[in-house]
Formats: C-alpha cells, sequence, structure tokens
C-alpha cells in the first residue's frame, strides 16, 4: 500500500507525502519561511433575485435541503463543532445523503466527536470517502486503525480557515447548525436552547462555500439578532424540533481538575507567570477549558488581586472563571473563540466586553496579522513533548491519533507559550527523546511546567534571567527526563510503524510538518 | 492438592497504575499470561520483570496471568509477590527492588512535623507524586486505612515503595498495625530506611517498649545504625490517662500524636466542630509531650473541602500548644504549613533574640541579654526555631540578616 505514496523529508526532517487526497502538498519549510502567493479564493456569484423576496428560504427537510444545493457524487461537506458532542445534525445530514444515494463525499468538519461514531458505517458503505478535520474518539480509532480510504488531514483551526480561504478545499456544502436563526438565514449562537455561545467556527464557511444551509431549533421573526452568521451568504434554513444536545453541548470540560498533581501544576504555572514579570497591568493570557488551564486561570486571579493587576483582555476558551474575572473588573475584554459553559454564554449576551472572534481575526496565518502573537501567555496541552521541546497534541506514544490541533498549533505565537503537563501518565512518560508526532516545533514552545519541576527552553535566556532566584523548581528538561524515566523504569520501547500513513499534520500555514503512520501489530 | 486460584491486586472498573494478578498451581510446566495497557511500551521489560520474579520466588509450574493497568515495576513486583505467598505461604524468599539512592536521606528528632500526609499502604497510585506536595512528613499506612484482608500486600508494596520512591525530604514515616501484627510488621520497614513508626491505640509504655526491643533487634540483625523514632498515637481515654508514661517511654519518642475519632468513641461521644469534648485530651497530650520533650501532634482534619475550617482547626491547635497536625489530602499540606507559619511580631522577637545570640557568641560571652533582660538558653533555642520556620515558610529570606532587616 505505501507505494500509494511517495515521501519527501520536510524542513525538520520528518517524511511527508507529496501527494495527500489527490492533492498536491508543500512540505514544512520552517516556522515563518513559506511565502504565499496569488489571491484568496471567492464563492460564485449570485443574484437576489434568484431568492424570495420575503426572505423566506425555509425548506422542509435536511434532505430538501441537500436537493436543492444539488448535491452529488464527491462533493464536500462541512460543519463547525459549537454543538461538540451534543451535535445532532450531521448524522442526519450524512444519512440524508445515503437516502438520496450519494457517494464519495469529503466531509470538512471543524471538529468530530464521539457522538458521530454513527458516521463510521458511512465510511464503511461508500457515502463518506474521507474525513479532513479534528477526529477524536471512534473516528480517530477508525482512522487509526487504517480503515479509511484517504488520509486523515489534521489542521489547526487558523489552518483550517486558511486552507478555506487559499482554496486548498472547496467547500461545496456547508451546514451550520446554529441555535437561533430567521428564516432569512441569519443566525447567532448566544441564545436559544441549544445555545453554544458563538459560531465562529463555522464563519469561514458561510463565507466561502457554494451552498449554505443553516439549521436551527429556535426560529425568530427576521431580524434575528445579533447576526453572527449573515443571511445574505445563506441559501436555505432548515427548521428541526432538536439541533443538539444542550448538556452535551457545554459540556464537562470545564471541570476544574481535582487532582492534587494537575493543581500543584496550575499553581506552579501562575506562579511561573508572575515571577517572569508577565503579570503586568495590562497584560493578556489566553487559557484553555482543559482542568488545569482552568484551574491556572483561578491561580493567576488570586495573584493579579493581590497584586493589584488588571488584564487588557484575555482570550478563551470562555468559562465561567473568565466571566468572573471580566465582571470583576479583572480584564477589560474576553476576546471569546469558543464558549465553554452557560455562564460563558449569557456573558457573551449580556457583557460588551465580551465578544466574540473567529479563526479569521484570531488564527488566520495568512492574513494581515492575527491576535496570536499578540498574546502575552498562553497555557496548552500536550501528549508528548521532547527534549527539544517539540510537541505533540495529536498521537499518544503508543502511536494512536486520538485527538485534534484546535487552535493549538495557532496559540504557539503567543510570547511565551507554556505547556502544564503532568511528568508521566500512568507509566508512560510525558518528556520523551523524539516526539512521535511532531506538531509544534520547538522553537515556538518556551516552558514545560511538570509536577517534577519547570524546564525553560534554552532560546529562552530572558525567561530563564528573568526566573532566577525566584526560587521556583527551575531545572533542564534533560534532568526531568532522566527522573521520570528513572521512576518508570527505564524509558519505554517505541512502536513500531508500518509504512502506511493513516493522516497528515498541516502547518497553520498549509505545508505539511508530520505524517502519522499506522502503527504495526504487535507480536508477542 | 487445592487448585484454587490465588489473585492479587485490586478489583473492579477504572484501575491507574496498578495491576491485577492471579496464579494457579498446578502440574505442568509454568505458563506466563502478560496483558497490559501499556504493551506497546513496555510489553518486553515487562516480560522479562515477570518471568525474574516468578523465577527468584522458585515458581516453575501453574498459570499466571497478570493484568497491567500501566503499574510501575516495583507495584508488579509487590503484587507477584503478594499472590505467590497468598499461594504457597512458605516461600521466603524477598523480591527486593534496588535500594535508590534518593531513599537513603535521614531525619532529625527536630524535623518538622506540622504536616504529614497520610497515604493508604495498598494504594500505589497515591504514593507516587504524594513528596511533589512537600509534606514535612508522609505516612505510609499499614492500618486502618488498609482492609484485613489487604494487610500482606500492603507490607510489600510499603516495603517496595521505601526503597524506591523519593519523597524528596518529607520524613518516611509509617503507621504499623496494632500488637503482635504490627511488631511483625518492623521486618519489612527497619530495614529499608524507615524514619519514624507511628504506633496505635497506645495506652501503655509497654507498647512502646515492645516496638522498641523488635526494632533494636531488628536493627542489630542488619546493622542499621541510623535511629528509628516514634511517636505513639494516644486514641482512647485509658491511653490519654497514661500520656506522660507513654511519652517517656523510649528515647526514640520524637512526638505524640492524638487519634480523635477513635478517642472520642471511646469515651463515649462524638467530634464536633467545637470540640469540647476532647479539649482535655488535647491539653494532657501537650502537657505530657512538654513534660517529655517531645512534639505534640493534633489529629487530621477530616473535610478536604473544608480550607477555611482546616485553618480555622489549625489555627486553634497551634495556641493549644501543638506542633503539627495530620492531613489526609495533598491540598492540606500548604494550608497547614501556612496556619502553623510564626507571626510578624513572633518573628520580630525571634529575629532580635537570635542576633543578640549571635553577637553574645562572637564576644565569647557565656549569657545572651536583650537590653537588661537575660535570655535563658531554651527561649534562644525556640527563638530559632521560629526563624527556621518563617524561612521554611517563604516569609523571610534565608539570609535575612544580611538585608540589614532586623
Amino acid at each position: 500500500m505505501s507505494d500509494k505514496y511517495e515521501f519527501v523529508e520536510n524542513a525538520v526532517g520528518r517524511r511527508v507525502p507529496k501527494i495527500v487526497n489527490g492533492k498536491a502538498q508543500t512540505p514544512f519549510q520552517g516556522v515563518a519561511k513559506y511565502k504565499p502567493t496569488g489571491n484568496r479564493v471567492a464563492p460564485p456569484i449570485r443574484s437576489c433575485n434568484d431568492y424570495p423576496l420575503d426572505g423566506n428560504k425555509i425548506v422542509p427537510s435536511i434532505k430538501d435541503a441537500l436537493v436543492k444545493a444539488g448535491i452529488r457524487d464527491g462533493m464536500v461537506i462541512s460543519s463547525h463543532h459549537h454543538f461538540r458532542n451534543g451535535d445532532l445534525i450531521m448524522n442526519q445530514v450524512f444519512d440524508a445523503a445515503a437516502e438520496l444515494g450519494v457517494k464519495e463525499l469529503m466531509w470538512f468538519p471543524s471538529a468530530a466527536f464521539p457522538c458521530h461514531a454513527p458516521i463510521i458505517k458511512h465510511l464503511d458503505n461508500g457515502v463518506i470517502h474521507h474525513i479532513e478535520g479534528s477526529l477524536n474518539g471512534p473516528l480517530g480509532k477508525y482512522t487509526s486503525e487504517g480503515k479509511m480510504r484517504g488520509l486523515a488531514v489534521l489542521r489547526s483551526h487558523g489552518g483550517r480557515w486558511q486552507a478555506v480561504q487559499d482554496g486548498e478545499v472547496h467547500i461545496d456544502i456547508a451546514i451550520i447548525a446554529a441555535p437561533t436563526a430567521d428564516s432569512f438565514g441569519n443566525a447567532t449562537g448566544d441564545r436559544g436552547p441549544s445555545a453554544c455561545g458563538l459560531l465562529g467556527f463555522g464563519l469561514v464557511d458561510s463565507l466561502y462555500a457554494d451552498n449554505v444551509i443553516v439549521v436551527t431549533d429556535n426560529l425568530v421573526p427576521f431580524p434575528c439578532i445579533p447576526w453572527q452568521i449573515q443571511g445574505q451568504n445563506v441559501d436555505s434554513v432548515v427548521v428541526l424540533d432538536k439541533v443538539g444536545e444542550p448538556e452535551k453541548i457545554v459540556s464537562g470540560t470545564t471541570a476544574i481538575t481535582k487532582s492534587p498533581d494537575r493543581l500543584y501544576i496550575a499553581e506552579l504555572t501562575a506562579k511561573f507567570v508572575r515571577a517572569a514579570g508577565i503579570m503586568q497591568d495590562g497584560f493578556s493570557f489566553q487559557g484553555g477549558a482543559g482542568g488545569t488551564s482552568l484551574a491556572f486561570a483561578i491561580y493567576l486571579k488570586e495573584m493579579m488581586k493581590a497584586a493589584g493587576v488588571k488584564a487588557r483582555f484575555v482570550r478563551g476558551g470562555s468559562t465561567k472563571y473568565l466571566v468572573e474575572m471580566l465582571e470583576e473588573g479583572l480584564t477589560d475584554y474576553i476576546l471569546d473563540g469558543q464558549t465553554f459553559d452557560l455562564d460563558g454564554v449569557r456573558s457573551m449576551r449580556e457583557n460588551p466586553g465580551h465578544v466574540n472572534t473567529s479563526p479569521f481575526t484570531s488564527y488566520n496565518w495568512h492574513g494581515k496579522g492575527n491576535f496570536a502573537s499578540m498574546v502575552d501567555v498562553v497555557v496548552l496541552g500536550a501528549t508528548e513533548v521532547d527534549v527539544n521541546f517539540n510537541a505533540n497534541v495529536v498521537t499518544h506514544s503508543d502511536g494512536q491519533m486520538l485527538h485534534g490541533i484546535g487552535g493549538w498549533q495557532n496559540c504557539l505565537f503567543s510570547k511565551c507559550t507554556i505547556l502544564p503537563i503532568p511528568a508521566f501518565r500512568d507509566r508512560i512518560p510525558v518528556i520523551v527523546d523524539e516526539v512521535t508526532t511532531l506538531v509544534g516545533p520547538g522553537e515556538l514552545i518556551d516552558v514545560i511546567v511538570t509536577e517534577r519541576g519547570i524546564a525553560i527552553n534554552p532560546l529562552r535566556q530572558d525567561l530563564l534571567g528573568a526566573t532566577k532566584g525566584s526560587g521556583l523548581p527551575i531545572r533542564p528538561i534533560e534532568e526531568i527526563k532522566a527522573e521520570i524515566d528513572d521512576l518508570v523504569g527505564g524509558a519505554p520501547e517505541k512502536p513500531e510503524f508500518t509504512d502506511e500513513p493513516i493522516g497528515i499534520v498541516k502547518w497553520v500555514d498549509g505545508t505539511v510538518i508530520d505524517t502519522i503512520f499506522k502503527v504495526k501489530p504487535k507480536v508477542s | 492438592m487445592s487448585k484454587s486460584i490465588f489473585t492479587a491486586g485490586p478489583t473492579g472498573e477504572k484501575i491507574r497504575s496498578d495491576c491485577r494478578v492471579s496464579y494457579q498451581s498446578g502440574s505442568k510446566p509454568l505458563n506466563i499470561q502478560v496483558n497490559s495497557k501499556v504493551d506497546v511500551l513496555f510489553g518486553n521489560s515487562l516480560k522479562i520483570l515477570v518471568t525474574d520474579c516468578l523465577n527468584q520466588l522458585g515458581i516453575t509450574s501453574g498459570d499466571f496471568v497478570l493484568d497491567d493497568f500501566g503499574a510501575l515495576p516495583w507495584v508488579i513486583q509487590a503484587r507477584i509477590e503478594t499472590v505467590i505467598k497468598r499461594a504457597k505461604p512458605d516461600v521466603a524468599t524477598e523480591i527486593l527492588p534496588e535500594m535508590k539512592k534518593h531513599c537513603l536521606y535521614g531525619t532529625t528528632r527536630e524535623h518538622f512535623r506540622r504536616s504529614r500526609l497520610y497515604l493508604p499502604g495498598n494504594q500505589p497510585k497515591l504514593m507516587l507524586n504524594a513528596g511533589i506536595h512537600k509534606p514535612d512528613g508522609v505516612i505510609l499506612d499499614l492500618e486502618d486505612a488498609v482492609p484485613p484482608g489487604e494487610k500482606d500486600a500492603a507490607r510489600y508494596l510499603v516495603r517496595n515503595a521505601l526503597r524506591t520512591l523519593d519523597f524528596f525530604g518529607a520524613e518516611r514515616m509509617v503507621r504499623i498495625n496494632q500488637g503482635q501484627r504490627g511488631l511483625d510488621d518492623l521486618a519489612f520497614l527497619v530495614p529499608h530506611n524507615v524514619h519514624l513508626i507511628l504506633i496505635p491505640k497506645v495506652e501503655s509504655a509497654a507498647q512502646v517498649k515492645a516496638v522498641d526491643e523488635q526494632v533494636a533487634a531488628i536493627m542489630k540483625a542488619t546493622d542499621r545504625t541510623e535511629p528509628v523514632y516514634f511517636m505513639p498515637i494516644l486514641e482512647s481515654g485509658r491511653g490519654i490517662l497514661k500520656a506522660l508514661e507513654v511519652a517517656e517511654a523510649s528515647p526514640h519518642n520524637v512526638a505524640l500524636a492524638i487519634g480523635l475519632e477513635d478517642y472520642t468513641a471511646d469515651i463515649g461521644t462524638q467530634r464536633t466542630v467545637e470540640g469540647r469534648e476532647s479539649f482535655f485530651a488535647r491539653s494532657m497530650l501537650v502537657n505530657a509531650a512538654r513534660a517529655a520533650g517531645i512534639q505534640a501532634i493534633d489529629t487530621v482534619f477530616s473535610d478536604v473541602n473544608d480550607d477555611t475550617g482546616l485553618r480555622q482547626s489549625v489555627q486553634e491547635a497551634k495556641a493549644m500548644g501543638f506542633d503539627g497536625k495530620g492531613c489526609i489530602h495533598p491540598r492540606q499540606i500548604q494550608p497547614i504549613h501556612e496556619a502553623f507559619a510564626p507571626t510578624t511580631e513572633e518573628i520580630e522577637k525571634a529575629k532580635k533574640i537570635v542576633v543578640a545570640a549571635d553577637e553574645a557568641e562572637q564576644q565569647g560571652l557565656g549569657v545572651v541579654a536583650l537590653g537588661s533582660k537575660m535570655i535563658d538558653p531554651p527561649v534562644v533555642k525556640r527563638a530559632m526555631r521560629t526563624i527556621k520556620l518563617a524561612i521554611d515558610t517563604g516569609i523571610i529570606p534565608a539570609n535575612w540578616r544580611q538585608e540589614g532587616n532586623h
């Protein structure tokens, strides 16, 4: 099977395929080396004369909308993941496509979740050829086992926008799940029974797709205000009884960790930020929704209060904890990329300082700037980090592809990127000689905070200097690695890979930074 | 010949950092099966480890199964030793993991014992990172935290933990069982650099002396020279009334602790937040400990979610004269240390005394004086301890003398 692919070595020494899913690829050339040329793509010109003058674009069902959109074999169907594991729409979309006898579709979600496991049958029966998007849970496992026909193409949130605007991915039909919409297609995520906050991940789809279908369970009379998605980009509107399961939309990811070790790591991270002099009046930070990131925000908040320091803006993943900071006056703004709980949703409705953003404003590498590099400090997770500070978020040390990239790669451009991670999980060390999959180059990763100490990238002599004498447990990364290898009884064996790729990892500029190969079954 | 299957290790779902083993004796050559969640990464070394352990234990026949959920090698070794000794009680060989260098540090009589973190002896997962939270001591518990059927397993696990895990300077304590079982526990501890033995339910000097003698015998047999210290726990009306006798029972006693759950049950009442029912007992214990020149240690605070309550409870313990408090969760350690930290006034006074003592020493004077007041040696010693505590809690820098702020 490997003769299907021809490989080249990219700038970080990784073997990457020249052609993926029928498209020629550019190998990664270095962090800021690749220069794009040409123009962005544009959707076809339409005439309002072809749309109802009364603005009513409602069609009776998803199937009707797909037929109206001219669905046919080989098309690209996109969706956003603001409903996370509570999405009820995409399974219906592909069931409808199957009923229409359509084959060889490409699904282009911003992310897929365990709730999308039923879609496996459409990969098996040929309705879907392959998926390009973050694959969490059963779809990730399916792909890891080499069962999907095409390759998984993993992109960051910013990379997905870049791929669409640069014409790497042409969306034929965009499905925009909307908690509230009017019959014209204006839509918002900040209200309605399935409220999810904002719809930023679907914005690019609405702007560039040939055909845009808004699906809602909360139809309001025109105008739907605010209109996060504008009806001028929308072809048809479908009204269902229920588009999502609210309790899974705003999911359990926002629970603060109870693990004493993770809390310790979070506290240490906040202390580092303070000691490094980052926590100053007018600073900015980004916190995610993982338990450790949430705890970090809480510790940082206490330190900010104690020091009388206020942030100018906080990038979210908004949660109750960031909302509290906003409402207590500890930050002027929340620039929100996705809303993780109901407090976040409420705040987005009520607080003018809680602003919705998109991967264009925040993360797009092929734009005239973005917010990512303006943030003073960002805390992110990782499955593995190597002694050169390269990090992995998509595969585990045993080679299984289990996670998407999210905004992770985009956030690495922050002025200080910190990965607070446990030094080992069960028996598996997190610091390794070489990451299984290289998703983030070490030159962008500044600090690793573990329960066994803090490692600062030697490229950041400024941070090493600023935290000298701080009393924090700052140690060389090799020393922490040696301690953990000793604890777990020696560094682990490596999985053996076949020469058969199952996916590729794109860098933020659309080049290919690494390949995920299928693991060889272990012979006992 | 019995063919029953023996097992060891946790049962149920969601096991992490631990493993389950089973063994059935039989006449056929030994059959080893290894299933592991981390097979891809540790499969080969696991097989070598299992084969090696069974070899050492002299097992050449029967069926052995390991179900591993990411256990560390010393845990797997302890589980194997447990199951084989359950199946063959006459096997005497011990499977001892290598004694790590970081397990060889010592302690002192005066070691701070503000916080001591209880860790159930049969739950290795909780032990792995216990030291990073910097308690003054970790207690590997063989007594109440371990169900009766797991006492054997806990001994092997605790022994192996003492030989393997870095507790980062925390005093290495073990709470033994009551009575003869407790005396038998000592063979699994004393040769492995245990620092301090907590003796439960003590009601007489004889109980402490029995431990003392047993420890002395093992030390002699194993050439251990560093002392093993004791912390008797008083948990009954009789124990409290014998507090002084117990405190003075051994030269190796360094602290006396109170266990209020059992004490209140013993005197026929229940614990309350105000704690009036235990005021006498706690005060008695503090006085006995002081009379014997050792530390007084308060009971555990059992509501891990009540940070305010914990801090109040420590303040009260400190006011009563206690030097430390038990913890059942790592997040309790920092609040305890903060609450036991000396106040600004205490520190300022201590600084003056220490500086005066320094000057007296430099001038070769035998007597320390502050202004026109003579300072007794115990007061100087106490002041030095206050300063050490203040430095340790991060209130004043270690080089406070150079900053001219005294």
